[in-house]
């Protein structure tokens, strides 16, 4: 493996912005490795070789013009919920499989405005409707430490892609999990800010109160690199959160002196079994060694977790949805009439899981059932919110599991709740929409495999959360005690 | 006719009106009637995946001014729904709309009808949406049925649109008509919406239903569509006033209903059944902030409204003592009847302003296609005529005259008057010199009269009048000339 594809995106924006390296020869060490294993990996569902380029070349003119750019020729990986302008956006299903996107979003393109090379388009679980990558119509991506388990998801191909070596950043989004699981699994930082923290424009929405866009990156340095980019507010998002943005790469720390962490009581992971829960138990005492204080906070409504996010995602992604109807782009499937055709197209279009939560959502939101299900789940998600705010008066930070085993074999979850169980402990954060990572904390099971710490922030402290999370890195750095299958 | 004495007629109406605003509802698209088909699009407009809506300010305050100015409650908070369903003009196939926080509630349009009479219709809210595109159907005779295919313009998608909702309060199709053009005097005015029914931009549906005159229930109401201007709906209400009466008469029963308005056959048509009916799913838009309207922005745009088409309709009525039809004509010309009150202020003479600004001013503009407002007759110089007139320094001949040179641009008609020696004669001796060259030169007429033809005094007046260049006091010549020939 080429030394340039290891290096970290801190090390190669200094050194294509010293000069020292171009962002040439990153990209074209980055793509060799991309051809390389790819084939193997599946992470990209388009690669953009001319772009990236293109872009790389653009990267090192600039930087001859004496600009400073903070993500100088750093490798990126773009999840393919993400518009890029010229290029096929499909999220993964059917229905978009030959759309072209004639815009790029905006998270996006803060990522390409600072240096940034995108690589190409990875896949998903489509919609980001998933947690193992497997719900993608297009494509099979494996998780880089074994090629015969998931990479979790949705945003999986990101997370292989980072941890495969086939790019420096990753971009994913986050709605209940969908940065931190596939990050644990793939041994990679998988960092969700604050809901609203960064822009959705041009994100293809799943569940629009929810969907938060973040890195997934090899070292928290580089996830708060990439965050800096991307974080701040977007007159094309009204619910991009306009207060200035607290810069985070500048922020981390050595240690966690005199920071108290809560572990949630309700969190038991004594039911992942004995050999995850010691992982666990270890993790939050190696927090303890570096200067924290533990202190035990409740989570009450923690169990409602699940049954709140799936009636409040997929009430929202069957409205989001609908806009796929074959008249305007994507797949057409004709028929006798308009109403044929719509569901000729969506039948044809979609796949079973997104099809399942279009069915729930249509449902939660029906007369009748309105109030029972949608406006009962919005008070459980005050609750929520109240929780971890009494949660936050007696610590700063949150220590949780990021997923609830080491990554499972394709098609070992037969049915959708287990699947669903995997962000158990994800998802009550994003109901709150609070800022949360998952850090490489060890591995478990046979063979052993990649596990993450999660660790949470009240809303708006993404510097405090990446700091922890950095002195637990360099402290443990575990990522680095095994190495990739490809 | 007899059967309908019996009955009387409840009727609601609920209009689309288009606003005027520089760009869209929620995105930078031109908001302008017409041009080359999606022209005037982007990916928000269009719908395209990731694309996020913005709210317009412009067309908020558009939405509160409306309300202030029919005395409605602008609530403090206010927030966008979705509506679900399917349409193919429909982009996203939910329209952002307001379910049950709109932005006003309650007021009251007071309205005029052709005899003068006063009434008020409550409103039940205004409600603050987005357009859909426009579907054109090729093949066939333009209509969806028989057609090969439709193409679809987006130029309207997302032009700003707001509900306005009415109580049941108008009791005839005259009433609604009437109802309807106040609003419509009442949007232009305030510069809200050029309201263009032939461009689409007011559109509406009438509730209709009868009952027993003298009853305070409420009938079985149906809902009127597809009615196009102001006769269309003044026929279609007629129409299906006579249509219930029909059948309860017949022993039948009003059923609930939508029902089309088939212009050229005159009569309305069953569309759909409340069982048939749509369930909206209506939730809240997760990409759009609430709206907080706070009380500085309210005082700040209180300060906007003029006063209403209403209140200068009662005051030309009451005050000026115009007739219904003559106000109406003022106040369906707002510049001009601005321009009205800037004479009648000017001159205090309300009825000589009435007469000239109605009689030759207006058929100078129409012969000379110059709006009197814009023409060289500027209020200072109307009162100013008034005033000769007034004083009997002119008479109305003269003041004819006058009118045309000041419409031509000769200034001042007292300086005109004072050059030219126009000043109205009331000299009885030179009167009476003119008397006797006319006499002597007329003694055919004067034979007449004396044999009892005393209606060829006109012609000798006339005669008179010309002798004196238009100068003489006409009254007087008349009395003169009758004194000498009786």
């Amino acid at each position: 493996m080429n030394e340039l594809v290891r290096r970290s995106a801190a090390e190669i924006a200094r050194d294509v912005g010293a000069k020292r390296l171009s962002a040439r020869e990153v990209t074209e060490a980055v793509l060799a490795r991309v051809d390389e294993v790819d084939d193997k990996l599946g992470c990209y569902l388009t690669r953009l070789n001319e772009l990236a380029r293109s872009s790389a070349q653009r990267v090192d003119e600039r930087i001859a013009a004496g600009e400073t750019l903070p993500l100088a020729g750093v490798p990126v990986a773009v999840k393919d919920n993400m518009c890029l302008t010229g290029t096929r956006t499909t999220a993964g299903s059917k229905i978009l499989e030959n759309w072209i996107a004639p815009y790029t979003a905006t998270a996006v393109q803060r990522i390409l405005d600072a240096g940034g090379v995108p690589i190409g388009k990875t896949n998903l679980d489509e919609f980001a409707m998933g947690s193992s990558c497997e719900n993608s119509a297009l494509g099979v991506t494996r998780n880089p430490y074994d090629l015969g388990r998931v990479p979790g998801g949705s945003s999986g191909g990101s997370a292989a892609a980072v941890g495969g070596y086939e790019a420096a950043i990753g971009l994913g989004s986050d709605t209940g999990g969908s940065i931190r699981e596939p990050g644990a699994f793939c041994n990679v930082v998988g960092f969700k800010p604050t809901y609203g923290r960064v822009s959705r424009y041009g994100l293809i929405a799943f569940a629009s109160s929810l969907d938060q866009i973040g890195p997934l990156a090899r070292t928290v340095e580089d996830a708060a690199l990439a965050y800096d980019a991307m974080a701040g507010h977007d007159p094309m998002d009204s619910t991009s959160i306009d207060r200035p943005v607290e810069l985070t790469a500048i922020a981390l720390r050595g240690d966690l002196k005199g920071v108290k962490i809560g572990i949630v009581k309700e969190f038991v992971t004594a039911k992942l079994g004995q050999e995850i829960d010691a992982l666990y138990r270890r993790a939050y005492s190696e927090l303890a060694a570096l200067g924290a204080e533990l202190v035990d906070v409740s989570l009450p409504t923690a169990d409602y977790g699940l049954a709140t996010y799936y009636l409040i995602a997929p009430a929202e992604c069957s409205s989001n949805l609908a806009r796929f109807d074959g008249v305007r782009y994507g797949l057409r499937v004709d028929g006798d009439d308009v109403g044929q055709m719509y569901e000729n197209t969506r039948a044809a279009g979609f796949g079973p899981e997104v099809k399942r939560r279009i069915l729930i959502g249509t449902y939660a939101l029906s007369s009748g059932y309105y109030d029972a299900y949608y406006v009962k789940a919005q008070k459980a998600r005050t609750m929520f919110a109240q929780d971890f705010r009494k949660a936050f008066e007696r610590c700063d930070l949150i220590a949780a599991p990021a997923a609830s085993s080491p990554p499972f074999e394709f098609n070992s979850k037969s049915d959708p709740y287990s699947m669903y169980m995997m962000d158990y402990y994800t998802i009550p954060m994003s109901l709150a929409g609070l800022p949360a990572l998952s850090v490489p904390c060890g591995y478990a099971g046979s063979p052993q495999l990649p596990m993450g710490l999660q660790l949470c922030g009240p809303l708006f402290q993404e510097a405090k959360l990446l700091g922890a999370a950095h002195a637990y890195e360099q402290a443990t750095k575990y990522a680095t005690k095994v190495a990739v299958a490809v | 006719m007899i059967a309908r004495a019996k009955y009387e007629a409840v009727i609601g109406i609920e209009c689309h009106v288009e606003l005027t605003t520089r760009s869209k509802m929620f995105c930078g698209c031109a908001n302008e009637f017409g041009g080359e088909p999606n022209t005037k699009v982007c990916p928000v407009c269009l719908a395209l995946p990731g694309a996020l809506p913005v709210a317009n300010k412009e067309a908020i305050e558009h939405m509160i001014r409306a309300g202030l100015a029919f005395g409605a409650k602008i609530p403090e908070f206010s927030k966008f729904d979705r509506k679900n369903y399917f349409y193919p003009d429909m982009p996203k196939d939910y329209q952002i709309s307001q379910y049950d926080m709109p932005l006003t509630l309650g007021g009251s349009v007071r309205y005029w009808l052709d005899d003068g009479t006063s009434k008020e219709c409550r409103l039940t809210r205004i409600h603050l949406e987005e357009d859909t595109g426009k579907s054109v159907h090729a093949g066939g005779d333009g209509r969806i049925a028989g057609s090969a295919y439709s193409l679809i313009d987006f130029n309207r998608a997302g032009v700003p649109l707001m509900e306005c909702v009415s109580e049941p309060d108008l009791r005839s199709a005259e009433e609604a008509v009437a109802y309807l053009e106040a609003l419509k005097r009442t949007f232009v005015l305030l510069g809200v919406s050029d309201v263009k029914m032939e461009e689409g931009s007011l559109r509406c549906d009438a509730n209709v239903s009868i009952r027993p005159a003298g009853s305070n229930e409420l009938g079985t109401k149906a809902e009127i569509k597809n009615m196009n201007s102001f006769r269309s709906v003044f026929r279609a209400i007629e129409s299906e006033i006579a249509r219930q009466i029909d059948v309860l008469e017949s022993g039948g029963r009003v059923v609930q209903e939508t029902r089309g308005w088939d212009e050229s056959q005159g009569v309305t048509h069953s569309m759909r059944s409340k069982e048939e009916a749509h369930d909206y799913r209506y939730f809240p838009d997760p990409d759009l902030v609430p709206l907080e309207i706070d009380t500085a922005l309210i005082d700040r745009l209180r300060k906007t409204i003029p006063a209403l088409p209403t209140e200068r309709f009662e005051r030309y009525l009451h005050e000026y003592e115009l007739d219904p039809k003559q106000a109406t004509q003022l106040i369906d010309n707002l510049p001009l009847a601005r321009y009205f009150d800037e004479c009648v202020a000017a001159s205090g003479n309300a009825k000589q302003c009435t007469n000239f600004v109605l009689g030759d001013l207006s058929r100078l503009a129409n012969e000379t296609s110059i709006a009197v407002y814009a023409s060289p007759v500027t209020p200072a110089l109307l009162a100013e005529l008034i005033g000769l007139v007034e004083t009997k320094t002119v008479n109305s001949k003269i003041a004819k005259e006058l009118v045309e040179r000041m419409w031509a641009g000769e200034g001042s008609p007292k300086a005109i008057v004072e050059k030219e020696g126009l000043a109205q004669t009331s000299d009885t001796g030179e009167i009476e010199r003119l008397i006797a060259d006319v006499l002597s030169a007329n003694e055919k007429a004067v034979a007449d009269y004396k044999s009892g033809k005393t209606n060829i005094l006109g012609f000798l007046t006339g005669q008179v009048m010309k002798a004196s260049r238009g100068k003489a006091n006409p009254a007087l010549v008349t009395e003169l000339l009758r004194k000498r020939l009786d």
